[in-house]
C-alpha cells in the first residue's frame, strides 16, 4: 500500500455535531418513536417501506394470515438449507426485520373486527394489495377516515389505484420492462437484460416512504390525514425522467448503449485477475492523461487515436481493448486504490458476496445480525441514510408467521387474555 | 401540500439534484444555489435541442423543476455571509460536495444550528462522509459497479452491465429525501434538526431485492445470468425473462403456484386460441404446478412453444392481452412506447411545462403520487441562471438593489 494510499483509507472523526449534541443530550431517541404502522401487504413493495420507518423506532406490525402466508415465504428461494419451510425464507426476513409479524383471517368475523382494531390503533395504514381487495373488506381508506379522519393511508401498486389498467395484477420484476429501465441496459444490437429481481419495486419504496412521511409531518402540523395513491409504474418513470423528456422535447428514443457514456471516454467495464471486473472513467483530457501515467502506458498518449475525447469516441472499442489487455493482469481492488490515488474514477465490481466483505460497507455498519429462530444468527440490511442523533438500527429479527399475535393483541391492543383465547377459538387468527 | 411551510437550501451537484426535487413536487419552497455562470452540470449531454442552437443538460431541466434559482458564489467572503443569511431562514440544507471538501460547511452546520436548531443538513455522497472509501471519486458507474448492482446484469461470463441512464443519483437522491423526512419526524416533536449522512453505494443496494439473503443464509453467490432469472428452482434451473416478439421484447417468467395459476392458465388459453399451444402443454394442472421444484429439462420443454408464441405477437398485443386477461408480463417498453402508454394518460400522468429559458413547453412526468385525490405538481420549469436572484435577494433578503449591483460586479452572485 502506498502512502497516499494508506492516507485515502484512513478513517476520520465525524465533522458535524449537530444541533442536538451542541444542546448536550447524550443518548441517542428515535426519530420515528411514537410512529405505529400496519401493513396489509406482501411481498416486497408495501413491507420495504415500513422496514425502512421501523429502523428508526416505528412500531411496524405485518398482517398476514394463515391460509394467505406472505408470498415471500413459500414461493422463492433462498430458504435456509435449501428446506423449504414458512419461517426458512430469506426473501421474507429481508423485507420484514424490525416488526412485528401476525395472523388475521379476514374473512372471519371476528378477525376483519381485530383488523379494524389494529387501524384505530395505528396512524399509517400501507397496503399493496390488488386495487379493489381493501375496499371489498371494508378497509379502504373512505370507510375509515369516518370514524378516523387523520389517518395515512399509502396504497401501492403496480398502475395505481385508477384508470383503466389499475386492476392489473403484476409483479416489479416485469413491471421494471414496462417503465423502460431494461431497454436500457445491455449492448445496443443485443438483448435487453434482466435487472435481477423487482427493481421498481425499492424506486416505488423510496417514494412511498417519502410520501408516508411527508403526510405524517402535515398530519402532525394541522390534524388531518392523507390518502396517497401511488403507482409503482410513475415512480418508475422518475428515474429515467430525462429520457422521457428527451423524447418528448427532441424526439429521441434511448436506447441501451453497454457501459459507454454520453460524456466520458473511457467508461467501461474491463476483465481483471480472478474473474474480477472493474470500471474506469475518464471525464476530461486530464483525467485521460492521469490513467495513461497511472498505467505507464505513455503510447496510449502519444496515439493521435486517442488525443482528445471526440477522437477516443471515434475509436472507444479500440481504446477499451488496449485498457482490457492492461487491466487482464491487474487485480480489481489493487486497480482501483492504484488509479483513485492517481485522480482517475475506478472501481472494483463488487459481487454480492463481496459486498459483505467491503470496507465501506462494514464502516457502515450495513450488515446488522439477528437471532432467528430458524434462520439462527443472520444478517439484515440497514439502510442507506444514517442520522447523526437518532441513529436506526435492525431491531429484531423478522417475525415467524403470527409469531406477535399475542404480544399485538393482549399487549398494544389490551384485549383480555380471555378474549383473545375466545377469538383464537373462533379462528380470528387462522 | 403536505410539505408547503418548509424551505429548502439546495447546494448539491448532478448526484443530489433528486431530493430537492422531491422536497419541491411536495410543496416545498426550494431554491438551487448555483455558481455565478450557472452550474457546470448545464452543459452536460445529452442536451435539449433547440432553435437557436443553445443546448442545456436534459438530466438538469428533469431533475431541478419545481425549484428557484440564484447564483452565490460561496468560495469568497461576501458570498457566506449571504448564504448564512440564507440558511437562517431554512429548514433544510442539502449539499453533495465531496465529503472533506468543504470544511467550512460543517462549521457553518454547527454555528447555524445554534441560531435555528432546527435545521436539517442532509449530505450526499458516493459512499458516505467517513469511511475508506470517503475520498474516493464516484461517478454513477463506479457506485453501480461498488454497490454490486452490476454483478447481477450482463451475460453469465460478460461484461458486467449499468443502467444506460444513469441510475445511482436517483437511488441516492430518492432515499435521501427519505432520510430527510425520518429527520424532520425527529424535530416535529423536539425542535432539533441533525445531520443526515447519505451513501449512493448503499442506496443502490436496494436495487439488489433480496440477493443479498441468498449468501446470508446458504453461501450461493448470485450471479448474472443474461436474459434468463435464476433462484426461483431450488434445483438451480434457468428460467427466460426476455422474449423475443414481432417488433422487440418481452418480459415474461413462469411462474408456479398461486402467483403463477392464473397467468399459466390464460397463457394456455391464448396460446391455443391461436393454435399454437401442444396437448401435452394443455395437459398441465395449473392449480399445482410449481417451479420451486423444477428441473432445467422442464423448463426447456415449457419454454419452446411459448417461444414461438410470443414471437407472433406485438409489445402492444401483449399489453393489451395480458391486461385483458389479467395475466403476468409487460412488454419491454421504451420512453416512445411509455410515452403513450394508455394508463399514464389516464391518470393524466404527464403535465405540460414552460421552459423559460427554451421557450419551449416540455412534457415532464408528473409528480410522483396522487394524494388525497390531486396529482403532485410540477409547478414550474428548471430555472434559467440566476432567475430568482431579485426575487430571493431584493424581495426576501431585503437587499437594496445597490447592494445587488455591488455583489453582481464582485462575482458573488
Amino acid at each position: 500500500m502506498s502512502l497516499l494510499e494508506e492516507e485515502l483509507r484512513k478513517p476520520t472523526k465525524p465533522a458535524f455535531v449537530g444541533a442536538t449534541a451542541a444542546a448536550g443530550r447524550s443518548e441517542s431517541e428515535d426519530a420515528l418513536a411514537d410512529v405505529k404502522v400496519v401493513e396489509f401487504g406482501a411481498y416486497a413493495a408495501g413491507p420495504c417501506i415500513s422496514k425502512h420507518l421501523a429502523n428508526f423506532g416505528a412500531r411496524v406490525i405485518h398482517v398476514e394470515s394463515r391460509q394467505r402466508p406472505d408470498g415471500f415465504r413459500l414461493q422463492y428461494p433462498p430458504f435456509k438449507d435449501g428446506k423449504v419451510g414458512l419461517n426458512r425464507s430469506g426473501c421474507f426476513a429481508f423485507f420484514n426485520d424490525s416488526k412485528r409479524g401476525v395472523t388475521l383471517d379476514l374473512k372471519n368475523t371476528e378477525g376483519l373486527r381485530l383488523a379494524h382494531r389494529l387501524v384505530e390503533w395505528s396512524d399509517i395504514v400501507i397496503e399493496n394489495m390488488r386495487p379493489g381487495v381493501m375496499a371489498r373488506l371494508g378497509l379502504d381508506y373512505e370507510s375509515l377516515r369516518v370514524r378516523q379522519s387523520d389517518l395515512i393511508m399509502l396504497s401501492t401498486s403496480n398502475m395505481g389505484q385508477t384508470g383503466p389498467h389499475a386492476p392489473h395484477p403484476g409483479f416489479g420484476s416485469q413491471l421494471s420492462s414496462l417503465s423502460g429501465f431494461t431497454h436500457l441496459i445491455g449492448e445496443p444490437d443485443g438483448p435487453p437484460y434482466f435487472l435481477y429481481g423487482p427493481y421498481i419495486d425499492f424506486v416505488a419504496v423510496a417514494f412511498g416512504g417519502i410520501t408516508v412521511l411527508a403526510a405524517l409531518d402535515h398530519r402532525r402540523r394541522t390534524g388531518e390525514g392523507s390518502y396517497i395513491d401511488l403507482s409503482q409504474f410513475e415512480t418508475g418513470v422518475q428515474f429515467i425522467a430525462s429520457a422521457a423528456i428527451d423524447y418528448a422535447a427532441n424526439g429521441v428514443v434511448a436506447n441501451r448503449d453497454g457501459n459507454r457514456d454520453a460524456a466520458a471516454v473511457p467508461h467501461g467495464c474491463y476483465p481483471c485477475t480472478h474473474d474480477e471486473w472493474c470500471v474506469i472513467s475518464c471525464w476530461d483530457d486530464q483525467e485521460w492523461e492521469r490513467l495513461c501515467h497511472a498505467a505507464e502506458q505513455t503510447r496510449w498518449l502519444s496515439d493521435n487515436r486517442f488525443a482528445n475525447a471526440v477522437s477516443r469516441k471515434e475509436h472507444e472499442s479500440e481504446l477499451n481493448q488496449l485498457i482490457a489487455d492492461w487491466t487482464r493482469e491487474q487485480g480489481a481492488e489493487h486497480l482501483m486504490w492504484r488509479l483513485q490515488c492517481r485522480g482517475v474514477h475506478a472501481a472494483k465490481v463488487n459481487t454480492v458476496r463481496d459486498l459483505f466483505t467491503d470496507p465501506q460497507i462494514a464502516f457502515r455498519n450495513i450488515w446488522q445480525e439477528q437471532q432467528h429462530p430458524e434462520l439462527g444468527n443472520h444478517a439484515y440490511r440497514m439502510v442507506s441514510y444514517e442520522l447523526s442523533e437518532t441513529p436506526g438500527s435492525v431491531r429484531r429479527a423478522a417475525p415467524c408467521l403470527g409469531a406477535d399475535n399475542e404480544e399485538v393483541f393482549v399487549d398494544w391492543l389490551g384485549l383480555s387474555r380471555r378474549e383473545y383465547e375466545m377469538l383464537s377459538e373462533q379462528g380470528a387468527f387462522s | 401540500m403536505l410539505l408547503a411551510p418548509y424551505h429548502v437550501l439546495d447546494l448539491t451537484g448532478p448526484l443530489g439534484f433528486l431530493t430537492g426535487k422531491i422536497f419541491g413536487d411536495l410543496g416545498a419552497d426550494v431554491i438551487k444555489v448555483e455558481p455565478p455562470g450557472g452550474d457546470p452540470s448545464r452543459r452536460q449531454a445529452p442536451f435539449l435541442k433547440n432553435g437557436n442552437g443553445c443546448r442545456q443538460s436534459l438530466y438538469w431541466l428533469a431533475c431541478n423543476a419545481n425549484k428557484r434559482g440564484v447564483t452565490l458564489n460561496l468560495e469568497n467572503d461576501k458570498g457566506r455571509e449571504l448564504f448564512y443569511r440564507l440558511a437562517t431562514e431554512s429548514d433544510f440544507i442539502i449539499e453533495s460536495f465531496p465529503p472533506g471538501a468543504c470544511a467550512g460547511l460543517g462549521a457553518a452546520y454547527n454555528e447555524l444550528s445554534r441560531q435555528n436548531p432546527g435545521l436539517i443538513l442532509v449530505s450526499i455522497s458516493p459512499f458516505g462522509q467517513e469511511g475508506p472509501y470517503k475520498h474516493l471519486q464516484g461517478s454513477d458507474l463506479e457506485i453501480m459497479a461498488l454497490s454490486g448492482a452490476m454483478s447481477l446484469a450482463g451475460e453469465k461470463d460478460g461484461e458486467p452491465m449499468r443502467v444506460s441512464v444513469p441510475q445511482a443519483p436517483m437511488w441516492v437522491g430518492a432515499e435521501a429525501a427519505m432520510g430527510a423526512l425520518t429527520a424532520l419526524a425527529y424535530r416535529s416533536t423536539t425542535g432539533l434538526g441533525q445531520q443526515v449522512d447519505v451513501s449512493a453505494q448503499v442506496a443502490v443496494m436496494s436495487a439488489l431485492a433480496h440477493a443479498p439473503a441468498f449468501w446470508d443464509l446458504n453461501h450461493v453467490n448470485p450471479e448474472r445470468a443474461g436474459v434468463f432469472v435464476t433462484g426461483r428452482s431450488v434445483l438451480g434451473a434457468k428460467m427466460r425473462v426476455m422474449w423475443r416478439c414481432k417488433d422487440g421484447w418481452i418480459n415474461f417468467i413462469i411462474y408456479g403456484g398461486t402467483a403463477g395459476r392464473h397467468t399459466n392458465q390464460q397463457l394456455i388459453t391464448w396460446m391455443d386460441e391461436k393454435g399454437l399451444a401442444p396437448d401435452w402443454l394443455k395437459e398441465i394442472d395449473c392449480n399445482t404446478f410449481a417451479v420451486t421444484n423444477i428441473t432445467q429439462g422442464e423448463v426447456d420443454r415449457l419454454e419452446a412453444p411459448i417461444a414461438d408464441f410470443f414471437a407472433a405477437v406485438t409489445k402492444d398485443e401483449f399489453l393489451e392481452g395480458a391486461i385483458k386477461r389479467q395475466m403476468l408480463g409487460y412488454p419491454v417498453a421504451t420512453v416512445a412506447d411509455i410515452n403513450r402508454n394508455p394508463q399514464l394518460q389516464a391518470r393524466n400522468f404527464w403535465q405540460d411545462v414552460a421552459d423559460g429559458w427554451s421557450g419551449k413547453t416540455l412534457k415532464y412526468p408528473g409528480g410522483f403520487a396522487v394524494v388525497n385525490g390531486q396529482r403532485l405538481q410540477i409547478r414550474r420549469a428548471a430555472p434559467c441562471v440566476g432567475e430568482h436572484n431579485e426575487e430571493v435577494y431584493l424581495k426576501e433578503l431585503g437587499l437594496s438593489r445597490k447592494e445587488m449591483a455591488e455583489l453582481q460586479s464582485q462575482h458573488v452572485i
